[in-house]
């Protein structure tokens, strides 16, 4: 697993409940208390170690943590940015999600996302499919409530009313794909997107 | 409107493949390419007569240039061509070919901008009727334009990959930032370790190994001609730490050796090296030291300072100290094991002599008469 998955992992728990739940946490899950390296490569089975520590310290089950993960993952100014670049509706943005893997790949070409397909139905429905792509199994069990759990916050972002539902996780994979009723596209006042980086955050 | 723009640079394009060219058929009617559809594949055309002035532009085109685009305005005062350099009329732009031209607006924020300018109209003779068509993007400096600009998606083509381009800019900052922290990490971690390689944990002064890195830089210190720069190695026994620790316990120990630390940092230079390399056995590194007096005097003044006792609670504990120290100026090749060889028998001669003393050891020949080899029988 690429450490930037552990790593936002990691930063996730340090930031949402504090540093001595990561501390425990990291001791349960028996590494370090300095955790991921964003750069380097981790066993598969080291993420889901984590998760399952993350879990029983919480006592939450673990993919309420994964979709939780999602929805910090778009708290990240950077990250949010980069899903703004989808498009200018929410709509739009959710048929940007098949780049997605590509882009990511662009950036980072080990990153290993799975690949994203998205199926419009009629009546502003969408299926969300997830297979195929570089991504392991891990990758694969972990993704789904992360992606639904961005899918909400991105939801707020945009200010479009959605409906969002996982599979079941025992799901087929043809049946397992994550369903979105986007019922209104402009609910709220969403937040504001400029394409061109502020001068405060273009110069570091 | 329906301006009717005739490419008549075919034979500046040249042949079309051959899988395009057959079958036969008619070339297509570019007359039914209005400015408005031109913008659509290409939103930062520009179209200008053949005297430079602009009949029309693409609509990102305008929106970057603003008010500056006025209708008939001159393409050479709207935009400044860097690169070929001294290009200033059309002929300039005409003869300059189907090639890639690096272009400026002139009004700030000065926006950098790459084209390419196809002669329009009948082939150019002399004096050629038609205008030119160009065609620019925004060069190296594409994010700063978008927000200079306030660009959006939809003021680029469909097949523009700026904003993948942007997308990507972005996406490596933020993996560049989190490989900054990372070796800022690391950094920290190295100097962490490295500290703790070279210090006693207890006292805070350095250890052997730091004490044997500092020699070798100091013999080294010379290079290979110039003469090793003075110093002094004292080496530094307390007396009577044993009974402080058998009477008083470990943790009075450690109080009087952390004392002792204290002593020793303060009786010392910034530059000079304190270690601990035992239990109670110190290695004071001088340097630019090679006067006896002043060096025996400094040991008289630690050993003074040593046997003040040492509050330890409701007792006090008192040590002393000997030294013994050599002088790298006796030495023709002031190697570090030789001198702390004889740093040690130094110090034995103090304790010989009846403890809380000073030993000096000197060569009893000039120096020179070490090299000489010591005649058999």
């Amino acid at each position: 697993m690429h450490g930037l998955v552990n790593r936002s992992l990691q930063c996730f728990l340090r930031d949402t409940y504090g540093p001595d739940l990561w501390g425990a946490v990291a001791r349960r899950a028996g590494i370090g208390p300095d955790g991921f390296e964003a750069m380097q490569i981790y066993d598969d089975t080291l993420t889901e170690t984590v998760l399952a520590a993350a879990a029983q310290q919480l006592a939450k089950p673990p993919e309420a943590l994964l979709e939780d993960l999602g929805t910090y993952l778009v708290s990240l100014e950077p990250l949010r940015r980069l899903l703004r670049f989808g498009g200018v509706g929410y709509a739009d943005f959710l048929h940007s999600l098949d780049d997605l893997q590509g882009r990511a790949q662009l950036a980072l070409p080990d990153l290993d996302l799975p690949a994203l397909h998205l199926v419009a139905e009629p009546g502003g429905r969408f299926a969300l499919h997830l297979g195929g792509g570089p991504a392991g199994e891990v990758m694969a069990r972990l993704a789904p409530p992360v992606l639904a759990g961005m899918l909400r916050a991105m939801a707020d972002d945009y200010g479009a009313l959605v409906l969002i539902e996982l599979p079941e996780p025992q799901a087929t994979p043809a049946a397992g794909a994550i369903q979105i009723d986007l019922l209104q596209a402009r609910y709220a006042k969403g937040r504001r997107f400029h394409l061109g980086l502020p001068i405060a955050e273009a110069t570091p | 409107m329906r301006v009717p723009i005739r490419a008549g640079a075919s034979s500046a394009l040249g042949a079309a493949p051959a899988a395009l060219a057959a079958p036969p058929m008619m070339p297509p009617d570019l007359s039914q390419l209005s400015p408005e559809l031109l913008g659509v594949l290409m939103p930062m055309f520009l179209w200008v007569d053949a005297c430079g002035r602009v009949q029309a532009a693409g609509p990102t085109l305008r929106k970057v240039c603003g008010r500056a685009l006025r209708p008939g305005v001159l393409l050479f005062d709207l935009i400044e061509i860097t690169r070929p350099q001294r290009m200033t009329c059309m002929a300039d732009l005409r003869a300059h070919g189907l090639r890639r031209l690096h272009l400026a607006l002139r009004a700030r924020p000065r926006t950098g901008l790459r084209g390419i300018a196809l002669p329009l109209g009948p082939d150019s003779g002399p004096e050629p009727e038609g205008g030119m068509l160009l065609n620019l993007s925004f060069g190296l400096t594409v994010a700063e334009a978008v927000r200079d600009h306030a660009l959006t998606d939809a003021d680029f083509a469909p097949t523009d990959l700026t904003v993948e381009m942007l997308y990507l800019i972005e996406a490596k900052s933020a993996v560049m930032g989190e490989l900054h922290g990372m070796n800022l990490r690391l950094e920290r971690a190295h100097r962490s370790a490295v500290a703790e390689a070279l210090t006693d944990p207890l006292t805070g002064l350095a250890n052997r190994r730091a004490l044997e890195l500092a020699l070798e830089a100091a013999v080294q210190a010379g290079g290979r001609s110039e003469a090793v720069p003075p110093f002094a190695l004292a080496h530094l026994d307390l007396d009577f730490f044993k009974q402080v620790n058998d009477t008083h316990g470990h943790a009075a120990g450690d109080a009087v050796l952390i004392e002792v630390a204290r002593i020793l940092k303060a009786e010392t230079r910034k530059h000079d090296l304190v270690a601990r390399v035992g239990g109670d056995e110190f290695v004071l590194v001088l340097r630019m030291m090679n006067e006896p007096a002043a060096i025996e005097a400094l040991g008289r003044r630690i050993v003074a300072r040593l046997e003040a006792p040492v509050q330890l609670g409701d007792v006090a504990a008192t040590i002393s100290g000997s030294l013994g120290v050599v002088l790298s100026v006796d030495y023709l090749d002031p190697a570090p094991k030789r001198m702390l060889a004889d740093a040690d028998r130094a110090l034995y001669t103090s304790k010989h002599q009846g403890r809380a003393r000073v030993t000096i050891l000197r060569p009893d020949l000039p120096p020179l008469d070490l090299l000489r080899p010591v005649a058999a029988g």
